[in-house]
Parts: C-alpha cells; sequence; structure tokens
C-alpha cells in the first residue's frame, strides 16, 4: 500500500493518469453489490416459477404452469361466466321481448353500449351523434326504419355492404345534365321550403314530384321502407345548405355501412340495436304505415329537434 | 495536380451515377434524394477543381483558430456547431407534434404530418444531436486520454461530413415519406448503406488511434465509446437487412416476418437506447465530470464491474418491448429478468459519477456546468429505476402503449442525454475556441432552470397522462363491459398534451439561450457579469505527447 491516498476522502489512488483524471481505489458500495445479488437472484426464482429456458421443442413451463395465453383464456373465461346467465336470456328472447323486462333490457342496453364504444365510434362518434356522412343515431329520423327490429335488420345486413345477400341498398340517380342551372336552383329551393328554410317554388315542387317523391313521399317526408331520406326536417347526412342540397343532387353521395352479421354475435348485435334504440329516437311500433309515418313525421316538422 | 484530378473524376462518376438515378427511377422521394447526393458531388467538384477550400472559408466565419494546433480538433468544432444545430431543429420539431397531438389542426398534409415528423424528431434528437455529440466528444475525448492525435484526419473528416449527409437524407425522406416503418431505424437501405460505410470508417478511427495512444492503459471513458460504437455497428447491420425492391427506387422488404421481425426490431432498438444513449454518454460522463470537478474518479473497481455487467445485461433485455405479444413467453421472461438485473449496473455509473463530486460539492453551488451534471446523472438514476420497474409484466400491463413509455424515455432523454450533451458543449466552446471563458456562466443558470422546470412538466403530465389512460382501458363496469371507449381517453388526456408541449417549450427556449451563449462565445464576446465559479483550463498541458524517442529498446 504505497500509492498516495486522497485527502478529503482518505481514499488511496489507483495510480493511473489520463489528462489530469486519476481515478480511486474505492471498494464496490455494499449495497450496490447486495442488491446487484438480490437481483439476480430473483431472476433465477422467477426463470424457475415462470416459462423460461428455451429447450429444442418448447420452452420450460416453470412450477406454477402460467402462461400469457392461459391467463388470458381464464380471464374471459370468468368474464363470460359472468355474463352467461344474461347472454342466455337476451338470445332466447325476440327484440320486441326485450321491452317486457326492464332488467334485461338494460343489460342489453349496458351491453351494446359497450360493444358501441369498440365497433362503432369510428363512423358514428362517442355519442353517437354522427358528423358529415354519418348518421346521428340520437335522434328520431331515421332513414332506414327506427324500431328494434328494423335497427337490428341494418346491423345484421349493413348498408350497400357487398357480399350481403340481404343488405340494404337503393341508389340515388345523378341528375347532373338532366336539369339546367335554373331548374336545379327552383329544386333545391322547394327541397329547402319543405323545412322551413325557403319561400316555396312552384317550379321546383312540380319537378319534385315528377322525379324525387316516389323515394322522398311527396312532402319529403322520406320513406324508410326505401331508405328514402326524409328532406322535411332540420336533420341533414350531407349538410343543408343550398350548395349542399345541389351537390347531392348533381353527384349523389351513398353511405356504407358493414354488416355485422358473423362479425359480431347474434346477441351483441341485439344489444346494440337495444342501446342504438335506447339512444332518444327509437320508434315503437312495427313498421309504420305510409299513413301514420306521415302524420309522425308532420310532427316532427313542428318540433325539429324532436 | 494528378490527385486532383483523380478526385475530380470521382466526383463525376457520383455525380453521373446519381443523375442516371435520377432519370430512370419511377420514385419522386429516391429522385429527391439522389438530386441530394448529386448536389453535394457538384459542390465537391467545384471545391476540388478551384482548388478553393470552403471549409477553411467556413471555419473563419465561425472564427475558428487557424491551422491543426497541438490535438486535431477542427472536426469538433465542426461537430459542436452540428450537435447546436441539430439539437435545436430536433427540439423544435419535438415541440411542434406535441403541439400536435394537443391541436390536430396542426397537421399539414402530407408533408407536416406526425406520422412523418415523428420520426423526424426522434432522428434528429437521437441520431443528430445525440450523435454528432457522441461523435464530437469521442474524438475530444479520445486524443486527450491517449494524448495523440487522431489517427486517419482525412477519414475522420469523411465520417463527420458523412453522417451530416445520412442525417439529411434520414430528415428528408421522412417529410418524403420515404421510410422502412422500423422505429428509429427509419431509413431506406441506401441510407442505411451509406451509414453502414461512414460508421466503419468512425471504429477505424477510433480504434486506430487508441492504438496510437502514449499512455499505458486505455482510458475507462474509450471502453465506453468502443462498445457503444462497436454494438450500434453489429445492430444497425442486423435490423436492416432487407432486400431493395429495384436498385432504381427506395422501397425495400426487411428479412425478417412476423414476430421475428419485431423481436429483431426491439433488439435493436432497446441497444439503440442502451449502447447508443447510456454507454456513449456514459462514457461522455466519464470524461467530463471528473475534468469539470477536478476530482479523480470515485471507484476504478466499480467502473470495471459495471461497464462489463452493462454490457452484458443490455443485449438481451429487448423483449421487454413485447410484453404481452405473440412473442413466446420464454423470451418475454428473458426480456424482464434481465431488465431487473440491469438496475444496479446501471447504477454503478451514475454512482461514479455523482461521488466523484466527493471533496468538491461545493462546486454545485458556485459551478453552473457542474450542477448540469449532476442533474444528467440524478436523471440517469431515475430513468434507469424507472426501465426496470416497468420491464416487470405486473408494470408493464399498465404501462405499455401509454403516455408513460414516453415520460419514461424523455425523463431520460431530456434528462440525461439532453443535460449532459449541453454541459460538455459548455465546456468543450472555450476550449476549443481558445476563449478566455464562455460569454455568459449566468446564462447556464437561466438554461438549467428553464430545462428543469420544463422536464418536470413533461415528465410528470406523461406519468399522470399514461396513468390515467392505462386505467382508463382497463376499466370494467359492474355489468362486466369496458367503461370507455379509446376516444374517451384520448379526450381525457387533451389537458395532459397541453402541459407537456409547454414544458418542452420550456426545455427549448433554455437550449436557444444556449445556442446564443455558444454563438457570442464563438464570436470572442464575454458578457459583463459578476464572476461565477468555473474550473480553470491549463491551456499548456492540453497536447500529445511527444512520440517516445526510445521505442527501440536500448543495446
Amino acid at each position: 500500500m504505497t500509492n498516495r491516498i486522497d485527502e478529503p476522502t482518505g481514499t488511496e489512488f489507483v495510480g493511473h493518469e489520463w489528462d489530469g483524471i486519476e481515478e480511486l481505489n474505492t471498494p464496490l458500495p455494499r449495497w450496490w453489490l447486495y442488491t446487484f445479488y438480490a437481483t439476480i437472484v430473483f431472476a433465477i426464482g422467477y426463470m424457475v416459477l415462470y416459462p423460461a429456458w428455451p429447450m429444442i421443442y418448447r420452452a420450460t413451463a416453470g412450477t406454477l404452469g402460467w402462461s400469457s395465453r392461459g391467463d388470458l383464456a381464464r380471464e374471459m373465461k370468468a368474464a363470460d361466466a359472468a355474463r352467461a346467465g344474461m347472454v342466455a336470456k337476451i338470445a332466447a328472447t325476440p327484440i320486441e321481448g326485450l321491452a317486457a323486462d326492464p332488467a334485461l333490457m338494460q343489460a342489453a342496453v349496458a351491453g351494446g353500449a359497450a360493444a358501441f364504444k369498440v365497433n362503432c365510434v369510428q363512423c358514428h362518434g362517442a355519442g353517437a351523434a354522427g358528423s358529415p356522412g354519418y348518421p346521428n343515431l340520437n335522434d328520431d329520423d331515421w332513414i332506414w326504419g327506427g324500431t328494434l327490429t328494423e335497427i337490428e335488420y341494418t346491423l345484421t345486413h349493413g348498408i350497400r355492404w357487398e357480399g350481403a345477400d340481404q343488405t340494404r341498398a337503393n341508389f340515388m340517380p345523378s341528375f347532373d345534365g338532366a336539369m339546367d342551372k335554373a331548374q336545379l336552383g327552383a329544386l333545391t329551393a322547394h327541397v329547402l321550403s319543405l323545412s322551413g328554410k325557403g319561400k316555396p317554388n312552384a317550379a321546383g315542387a312540380q319537378m319534385f314530384a315528377d322525379n324525387c317523391a316516389a323515394c322522398h313521399g311527396a312532402g319529403g317526408e322520406g320513406l324508410p321502407a326505401m331508405g328514402g331520406p326524409a328532406l322535411n326536417d332540420a336533420i341533414w347526412l350531407f349538410g343543408g345548405t343550398a350548395a349542399d342540397v345541389k351537390k347531392q343532387i348533381l353527384k349523389p353521395r351513398h353511405g356504407v355501412m358493414p354488416a355485422w352479421q358473423g362479425r359480431l354475435d347474434p346477441v351483441t348485435i341485439k344489444m346494440l340495436a337495444a342501446y342504438v334504440h335506447s339512444r332518444g329516437g327509437g320508434q315503437d311500433a312495427a313498421p309504420a304505415a305510409p299513413a301514420t309515418q306521415s302524420a309522425a313525421t308532420s310532427a316532427q316538422k313542428a318540433n325539429p329537434d324532436g | 495536380m494528378e490527385t486532383v484530378v483523380k478526385r475530380l473524376g470521382v466526383w463525376a462518376l457520383v455525380l453521373l451515377a446519381s443523375i442516371a438515378a435520377i432519370a430512370l427511377t419511377p420514385d419522386a422521394g429516391f429522385a429527391i434524394h439522389m438530386g441530394i447526393v448529386a448536389l453535394v458531388a457538384v459542390i465537391l467538384i467545384f471545391a476540388t477543381a478551384s482548388s478553393y477550400d470552403p471549409l477553411a472559408k467556413a471555419q473563419s466565419i465561425f472564427n475558428m483558430p487557424p491551422g491543426p494546433s497541438r490535438y486535431d480538433d477542427d472536426v469538433i468544432r465542426w461537430g459542436v456547431i452540428a450537435t447546436m444545430f441539430w439539437g435545436i431543429a430536433g427540439l423544435l420539431a419535438g415541440v411542434f407534434i406535441a403541439a400536435q397531438l394537443a391541436f390536430p389542426q396542426l397537421n399539414f398534409e402530407p408533408w407536416l404530418n406526425f406520422g412523418r415528423l415523428r420520426p423526424l424528431h426522434t432522428s434528429a434528437v437521437i441520431f443528430a444531436f445525440g450523435g454528432n455529440a457522441l461523435l464530437a466528444t469521442s474524438f475530444y475525448v479520445v486524443q486527450r486520454t491517449c494524448r495523440t492525435t487522431l489517427a486517419l484526419p482525412g477519414t475522420a473528416r469523411f465520417v463527420f461530413w458523412g453522417y451530416q449527409l445520412f442525417i439529411v437524407l434520414a430528415a428528408t425522406g421522412y417529410l418524403l415519406g420515404i421510410s422502412q416503418g422500423k422505429e428509429y431505424a427509419e431509413p431506406e437501405w441506401y441510407v442505411d448503406l451509406w451509414l453502414t460505410v461512414v460508421w466503419l470508417a468512425y471504429l477505424a478511427v477510433f480504434v486506430a488511434t487508441i492504438l496510437n495512444r502514449r499512455e499505458p492503459h486505455i482510458y475507462v471513458a474509450n471502453w465506453f465509446y468502443l462498445a457503444f460504437i462497436i454494438t450500434v455497428a453489429m445492430l444497425h447491420v442486423v435490423n436492416n437487412l432487407a432486400l431493395p425492391v429495384s436498385l432504381l427506387g427506395a422501397k425495400s422488404y426487411s428479412a425478417f416476418a412476423g414476430v421475428q421481425d419485431a423481436l429483431t426490431q426491439w433488439w435493436y432498438g432497446h441497444n439503440a437506447v442502451g449502447f447508443f444513449l447510456t454507454a456513449g454518454f456514459l462514457a461522455m460522463m466519464y470524461y467530463f465530470v471528473p475534468k469539470q470537478a477536478g476530482r479523480p474518479v470515485y471507484s476504478y473497481r466499480l467502473s470495471i464491474i459495471h461497464f462489463w455487467s452493462l454490457i452484458f445485461l443490455y443485449i438481451w433485455a429487448g423483449p421487454h418491448h413485447l410484453h404481452y405479444t405473440a412473442l413466446p413467453d420464454w423470451a418475454q421472461t428473458l426480456g424482464m429478468v434481465f431488465s431487473v438485473m440491469l438496475w444496479m449496473p446501471s447504477w454503478g455509473g451514475m454512482i461514479n459519477g455523482l461521488m466523484t463530486l466527493n471533496g468538491a460539492w461545493d462546486k454545485v453551488r458556485t459551478d453552473p456546468i457542474i450542477r448540469m451534471m449532476v442533474l444528467a446523472l440524478a436523471f440517469y438514476g431515475m430513468s434507469t429505476f424507472e426501465g426496470p420497474m416497468l420491464s416487470i409484466k405486473a408494470v408493464n400491463s399498465l404501462s405499455h402503449y401509454t403516455d408513460w413509455t414516453i415520460g419514461h424515455v424523455h425523463s431520460g432523454a431530456l434528462g440525461w442525454n439532453g443535460m449532459i450533451t449541453f454541459a460538455c458543449v459548455y465546456y468543450l466552446t472555450p476550449r476549443l475556441w481558445n476563449r478566455e471563458r464562455l460569454y455568459s456562466l449566468r446564462m447556464i443558470n437561466w438554461h438549467f432552470w428553464l430545462a428543469t422546470l420544463g422536464i418536470v412538466f413533461y415528465a410528470a403530465s406523461m406519468w399522470v397522462a399514461g396513468i390515467t389512460q392505462g386505467l382508463m382501458w382497463r376499466e370494467y363496469g359492474a355489468d362486466g363491459y369496458l367503461v370507455n371507449s379509446f376516444v374517451d381517453t384520448v379526450a381525457a388526456l387533451h389537458p395532459m398534451y397541453i402541459l407537456r408541449a409547454v414544458g418542452g417549450l420550456m426545455y427549448l427556449a433554455g437550449a436557444g439561450i444556449m445556442a446564443f451563449n455558444i454563438w457570442m462565445t464563438i464570436a470572442g464576446k464575454v458578457r459583463a457579469e459578476a464572476p461565477m465559479g468555473e474550473t480553470a483550463h491549463d491551456e499548456a498541458a492540453d497536447r500529445p505527447l511527444p512520440i517516445p524517442a526510445a521505442a527501440q529498446p536500448a543495446e
């Protein structure tokens, strides 16, 4: 021990020097060394308990028999078991019968809300309020009908969904080239007047009766059986300004919704229908006859926020 | 004259090849990249033909002392300027993408959307700012601790400028949408090949300088630099193995697929952190902390044990990035236990750095550069504790994919890498430009507090955001269904995202003050201010040892 001693710390130098930097011969801090050993002991223990050592065909399984797949399967099984009674009950109940059992309806709505967050919010928004091109599901304006049965059908088969035979489909023709600028203006003015946004236009009314009423209804009240949207309220899928209406007449856009049959099980679809129906605009009756429909829409007209 | 003609020929060939590539490629981004290469070739043709030395001209702009002084410091001066420049650019990109996350309207399609700017930010701060700091300090430290000048000085210049070309190609590539989609390894095959050439040249310069040393032993900082250079070369080459679709296009496909690709990527990604941002920066710490403190290194034994244990353990820890994925359970176990064992070896560096201040703790009060170094080591200690903790599967199931990871990375990157780099640049600038002292020591104080506060804002907001996110994702209601949709969690994080951007802005402001301070120091100005403690620089001792005359044994 002939090495020099560092004054402030009382430790000896190692004896090397680089560009003025020297090193002390301090021993390893004990707490550092023992903590290091402890982590090594922990590592070895963990490797005994859990899958760790790769062998020729598979790794050692560990004495606890734990695996991440097994872990997931166990948790999913427990969750499924907790819901099994309710799921079986919903599966056995036709969708119109859900309302008869408030507790079951509540469970279906809760399940639908969860499934909605995973599968539907991407287009319809977190609050189901939609956005331009994607329908708002909180109001009572239903393009394809708003009863539980109709909503379930839409969910099951989708809208304009290729590969689904029973998908809901209709196509609005393009009127580009079929009318001149003045006619287009007149028709637009009439369409806007249906919801009280403009003055009546006689020429436009005639064109509407000739070209549009077959799908949208004589008064623009819509025809859910054909998927003809109502034009007499303040709810617009692709925008309600004169420019938006003109654009839709000339170059109609058509929304697409996937068919969920095959992707989601029937109970989940039923629960989603219950949830969407519960958002505030769900209709009670079976598909309404045109006369009733017209009465319902004139009520809407008086109170567009409905 | 003959060499001038030869060089002209080489540059003309490069120019021709790049013009041919531009003409033949159907890929616009690749054509722009070849345009950049052609531009470099044109500049070099003019530079060679007119015997006009643009470096000398630029050096006079930056007031670099003329001529090769005792140590070969030209390329280091350039490295300091590049570090500062890319640092500001990278931090600016970071603040901007933080603002984009809080205010998505700031995504300007297609060049300035988040998807393209995010790799620009990460590469700019890690590889441009951090990489230039490592290049410059390694060349500085290896000369001084080996007491010799750089071996292969021409190659050293090639390494620096070649690396800048790599950065420009990588950065423009991201904005043009050229990416192979591997995190921290986004550049495409031809840029990867170029970097491989540059990196091997770097290894050659560094090793040759060590072999030329006039000291009997290799200093610990050089072990760390060498580990960093060798391992990064290996990681870079293996992870970027890919087959180009065409030699005239940017696109390539990785040699790996599926979970093998993921594991290779995170073996690379984790060790980019381990060897680039940890080993390399520990090397900086091992030279500059004892120099600035004027104290001997705390423990030689600790430096040996923690060096070898760090090097051995780090390389296995990558699988912890793939917990609860398709990666087999045994590999996840491997990643986790090696990460846990890594805790103490990482802390060995912190202990050796902090305890080197034994006998000089008063300098934390008087010397702002020491204060920065101490803060850097404290953040190094915090993030190397947090890392092993996050690698434990139970913790990881909450933290993975959340902003907690982002907070963890930034407490390391801003706190450790950023602060130690700033301290080293503050140390280097007056010495490299022969200035009496920095323009202002008090401005370092401003920088220090702005940066510290910025990191606190950043890390704290991301911790809160990450844990909120993790808890919301896994929240189940009594009826057995998930309570929150993804967008609910995004909405809940909005205030945290704004706080994060504020933190980043403060950190950027500190770096802006530093850039001004460095600029004024290089310009030779000294601010009139009350004096603060600073370590004296012994100009006369800062030179290589003479070549030993008695190399041959006396007869």
